[in-house]
């Protein structure tokens, strides 16, 4: 009897950890074709560059105030797509900056192509060894704080040796958190579908934005 | 309007705020990390090398992504 209440106990979890990560991929599938068409929309209306200052600063309001407030009802799900839209929205103003260089698109493309490659090889690696990788929390935390640390100092010094360093360095963070945050999905670290929805778009946007750098800055002829 | 150095003064402007923007970003992530590095759990023999293997096979892919533009 004892056996049986265990099994099905179990049999509940594995079922919510399958829901948990339906849920997940589904809207993040929905949250990027989103992002997509207002990125679309304000590369259409040709929007200037401050609108990524603006769209960003606007998009993590919503997910520092908005999001966890909302995250266990229906209308987390408006937050949800309020910050891709955002985030898609604040991209276009970069992207017409790179489609207007020479091969432009295909640096655009290659960045596109190269961050689906990354986040479905290392959410495939995670989800297939069901490893936790939990552990790697606090370094990953660390690791953020020092390179926004640097990012902030870049600002105003505008070493391209360090620009360089910083995009190589987010891509590698981001690469650890697509391992942590799939791995908290798996062994029940997280359960709110909405809040891992918005930690592996953050993941992929940061992927593609900083590949996008390194690629436009490999392709350059400077 | 333009600065000293025929440099658009709204870019002066974006850099202030794109500042301000990651100082608050630090500021609100530090209590983050601060609790994560406390509450995460510690790795076990394997865990690193685990996590590393597709790291280096990131690495490896971004370099051959960026010989290619």
């Amino acid at each position: 009897m004892p056996t049986q209440i265990v099994t099905s106990r179990s049999e509940g979890v594995v079922i919510q950890t399958n829901k948990l990560i339906r849920n997940t991929y589904t809207l993040l599938a929905m949250t990027l074709l989103f992002s997509a068409a207002t990125c679309a929309l304000s590369m259409m209306v040709d929007m200037g560059r401050g609108a990524y200052l603006v769209s960003t600063l606007a998009a993590f309001g919503l997910i520092w105030f908005a999001l966890p407030r909302t995250a266990n009802s229906a209308a987390g799900l408006g937050v949800v797509f309020a910050i891709t839209g955002l985030l898609g929205f604040g991209l276009g103003p970069v992207l017409s900056m790179y489609l207007s260089l020479p091969n432009g698109s295909q640096t655009v493309m290659t960045a596109l192509g190269g961050t689906g490659v990354i986040f479905l090889g290392l959410s495939a690696y995670a989800l297939t060894t069901r490893r936790d990788f939990n552990f790697m929390g606090g370094f990953l935390f660390v690791g953020m704080l020092v390179i926004l640390g640097a990012a902030l100092l870049n600002i105003f010094l505008a070493v391209p040796v360090l620009t360089l360093t910083i995009s190589a360095a987010v891509i590698l963070l981001m690469s650890g958190f697509i391992l942590h945050d799939t791995s908290r999905m798996v062994n029940g670290g997280e359960t709110n579908y909405l809040l891992a929805t918005v930690g592996l778009y953050l993941n992929i946007f940061n992927i593609f934005v900083n590949l996008l750098q390194l690629l436009g800055i490999a392709g350059s002829d400077d | 309007m333009r600065g000293p150095q025929g440099v658009p003064l709204y870019m002066d402007w974006m850099k202030i705020a794109s500042a301000l923007m990651l100082g608050l970003m630090i500021a609100l992530l530090i209590p983050r990390a601060k609790a994560m590095l406390e509450n995460s759990p510690q790795a076990k023999p394997g865990d690193w090398t685990a996590a590393l293997i597709p790291i280096l096979g990131v690495i490896g892919f971004v370099l051959l992504l960026m010989s290619m533009v």
